[in-house]
């Protein structure tokens, strides 16, 4: 799952067993231009899709996570990612089309529209089996194959910064920037460098048109959007210089795994907590807290889901690999960021196990029991990634 | 360990397996293996791992050190700016490590003896070095304006040796001033330097240093831009400062200096970067200007060019180790394939080493027909036969 890079160890055989390397298994089998989709096999990374649309089929692009390129596109999907084009198009699992799955037992099952027609356009108007395979973390079946959506790559693009210093101000700010509907990415972030903008919360709103003109109305519409804050003076674009800007549209960010050496140690742990955007200032808060409690960095953000539908809020936490004070202070972290996550009516997002644990333990008891259920049934001699969603 | 304070710095974000594009794998040995050990940050955290005794020097261990072909795509994209330009010094003084006890794969240890021995990786006398000339008149080096250092490829090899020969005719042609050193030569050492034998490269790097300064060298000329990036770059850690370049950087001068009298036929020719000469020298245009200055050809880029170029698995002295060994996923038949599907009818070359690898890969690949391998000397020739070179009055 991912390339070899999930950082929160989904496939470590926690009760020993085989990781199925889906690697090789990497072709891009078809793009429907027309349709807008593209079916790849499930070893396929994001850099090889970028560059096989980039060069085969300009004017498409998928919506590409801040992973590092040579994560797997299937990966990211059954994880319900999200990425840069989250705002257009929702979690990266809502642009799936359809999928083929190897069941526990062997069998090979399409789920979409592909299980009756030729074409994957999909998931629609079957039964939604595709929630049998996203979010299990690899306990209910192996996916081979994708479709996932495409949109358009247009030649122009954008970027705009909204700040404000007040927290309590940021769902209002994302709310109407997102409802204007011309974003491709929303990320709001709190920058700790450099330090005269510590404590100022930054809007992120990327977007892009065909024509100038399109860019002009697209760049009026964001702004009017949140004309309020600006009149009010609590709030207000940031002026980008060219080079910033250009380093704020590249796809995936690199600046974001070159935090991962922050400590000069190579490492580097996030809760991604998936929650509703009204939570902001408790989720922002949370952080600070946590960092000062804890005695670590926390560098927060959030990626915004739909059009405000729903938020990515990640805490980052960097350590030095070589100390293992350093990790040890990084994990307690962790666990009190799932605990605090959780208690505030967030969900680490692909948790790790003692994460899902916490999960579990909040859950309503009858869900857990009907994914037990369902687990026994794809799975009955409980082959598949033992360990992970268990309570105990 | 030397650098060994940067192994636990990296995240494994895999920037450093790919070309810039992030189109394919462009790691040989991760691109032919596809585990994470064989990759760039895999390695950095073995040697970490032994460094802090959880794993042993085992003869594994020594694989995946010695089928890096220090191609430089790791420093050329790792996101890392504090560190990146260590990475492959570090994976040389482990490799080192791995001399110094003993723990090599057997190759390793063949090619290392042999050079030893007899001053070359093909354990044939010294005294053969200048057999490829026979016949062409080059004459020894006394003082000419060039030393052409032709290194072992070129002296030994049979692919190499008509690069060298090719090499040899155009400058005679051209009057330039050059000569040869003969069984006087010895290995340029970059490749036993890069598989951490320190000690046996100084020694290379000494007696070659000698034999230049006795001679009265300023100005070289080498055949391979192993040999360049060595004498370049770490010869004057040993004292010897000499202005040296890679061949076609001369070519792309002396062709300035003319213009060729009439069209020829087309010809397409994709260009195979060297990585010494690309990424560790970072000279992308002077085998471009070579190309450029020849009517007719037509030059079709690989998607990977430049910075981004696929190495051909020989460098690390894999040409002779053969540690990341053959098959369909290796760097060479991959990057074959490649070229032959920018329509090329020719893979230009400027490496003897580059050159003996795709020779064989085209082979293997069935691919005689469509696409033949040449350096950027044998096409300049080929196409002086069939026009001719007004050369400028000075």
């Amino acid at each position: 799952m991912g390339g070899g890079l999930v950082l929160s160890g989904l496939t470590r055989p926690l009760r020993g067993g085989l990781v199925i390397d889906m690697k090789r298994m990497n072709r891009i089998l078809e793009v429907d231009e027309i349709g807008r989709s593209v079916l790849v096999e499930a070893g396929a990374s994001q850099g090889m899709l970028q560059a096989h649309l980039k060069k085969h089929h300009p004017g498409f692009k998928h919506s590409i996570p801040d992973a590092p390129p040579i994560a797997t596109i299937a990966g990211n999907v059954l994880i319900h990612g999200s990425g840069h084009l989250s705002a257009a198009g929702g979690f990266h699992s809502d642009m799936l089309n359809g999928m083929e799955v190897v069941l526990p037992t062997g069998e090979i099952a399409k789920v979409g529209s592909c299980a009756t027609s030729p074409y994957w356009f999909s998931r629609a108007p079957l039964p939604d089996l595709a929630g049998l395979f996203i979010g299990w973390h690899g306990t209910t079946g192996i996916a081979t194959k994708l479709a996932i959506k495409l949109y358009p790559d247009r030649p122009l693009g954008d970027v705009g910064i909204f700040v404000v210093e007040d927290p309590e101000l940021v769902p209002g700010v994302i709310h109407r920037l997102a409802g204007v509907a011309v974003a491709e990415d929303i990320l709001a972030f709190m920058a700790n460098a450099p330090a005269w903008l510590r404590g100022f919360q930054l809007v992120n709103v990327k977007y892009a048109a065909e024509t100038d003109k399109e860019l002009r109305l697209k760049r009026d519409l964001l702004r009017e959007s949140v004309r309020c804050y600006i009149d009010e003076k609590v709030g207000g674009f940031m002026p980008l210089p060219p080079a910033m800007k250009q380093r704020f549209l590249e796809e995936p960010q690199t600046t974001l795994a070159v935090f991962a050496d922050a400590r000069e140690g190579g490492g580097f742990e996030y809760v991604g907590a998936i929650m509703p955007i009204e939570l902001f200032p408790d989720a922002y808060r949370t952080g600070l807290e946590i960092a000062e409690r804890q005695g670590v960095e926390c560098a927060t953000g959030a990626r915004i889901v739909g059009l405000g539908h729903c938020m990515m809020f990640f805490y980052g936490y960097a350590f030095n690999r070589a100390d293992p004070a350093d990790v040890k202070l990084a994990q307690d972290a962790l666990e009190a960021t799932n605990a605090a996550v959780l208690e505030m009516g967030g969900i680490p997002w692909k948790a790790e196990a003692p994460a899902q644990k916490q999960i579990i333990a909040k859950m309503d008891p009858t869900t857990f029991a009907l994914m037990k259920r369902l687990r026994e049934v794809l799975d009955p001699k409980g082959i598949m990634n033992p360990g992970n969603w268990e309570a105990e | 360990m030397e650098h060994a304070e940067i192994l636990h710095r990296c995240f494994r974000c895999g920037y450093c397996k790919l070309p810039g594009s992030f189109q394919d794998l462009n790691c040989p040995p991760y691109l032919k293996y596809r585990f994470e050990s064989y990759a760039p940050g895999g390695r950095m955290w073995l040697l970490r791992a032994w460094l802090d005794e959880e794993i042993e020097a085992s003869p594994r261990l020594g694989e995946i050190l010695f089928s890096c072909t220090a191609c430089g795509n790791c420093v050329e994209h790792c996101v890392f700016p504090a560190f990146k330009a260590d990475l492959l010094d570090a994976f040389t003084a482990g490799r080192g490590e791995l001399v110094e006890r003993g723990v090599v794969p057997d190759s390793v240890g063949r090619y290392l003896r042999a050079v030893h021995s007899h001053g070359n990786p093909y354990n044939l006398p010294e005294a053969d070095r200048a057999r490829w000339a026979d016949g062409l008149g080059v004459e020894r080096y006394s003082g000419q304006e060039y030393l052409f250092y032709v290194g072992c490829p070129g002296s030994y090899d049979e692919r190499g040796q008509r690069m060298a020969r090719a090499l040899a005719r155009l400058l005679l042609d051209w009057g330039v001033s050059f000569g040869i050193l003969g069984e006087g030569e010895r290995c340029d050492g970059n490749e036993v330097r890069v598989l951490g034998e320190t000690g046996l490269f100084e020694q290379l790097a000494r007696e070659n240093i000698e034999r230049f300064e006795a001679e009265g060298v300023r100005r070289i000329v080498t055949l391979s831009p192993h040999a360049f990036h060595a004498i370049k770059n770490e010869y004057p850690g040993f004292g010897g400062t000499f202005e040296v370049c890679h061949y076609p950087q001369l070519l792309a001068g002396q062709l300035e200096k003319g213009e060729f009298r009439r069209g020829d036929g087309p010809l397409r020719v994709t260009f195979h970067d060297p990585c010494y000469l690309g990424r560790h020298n970072q000279d992308y245009l002077s085998p471009r200007s070579v190309l450029a200055a020849l009517p007719g050809v037509e030059l079709l880029e690989m998607d990977r060019a430049m910075a981004d170029a696929l190495c051909c698995g020989g460098g690390g002295g894999n040409l002779f180790t053969d540690v990341l060994g053959g098959g369909a996923e290796s760097a060479s038949r991959v990057r074959v394939r490649e070229a032959a599907e920018t329509g090329a009818q020719v893979l230009a070359v400027a490496c003897p080493k580059c050159a003996r690898m795709f020779d064989d890969a085209i082979k293997t690949e069935g691919l005689e027909d469509s696409l033949q391998v040449l350096d950027l000397a044998e096409i300049v020739q080929a196409r002086l036969a069939e026009a001719s070179l007004v050369r400028s009055e000075p």
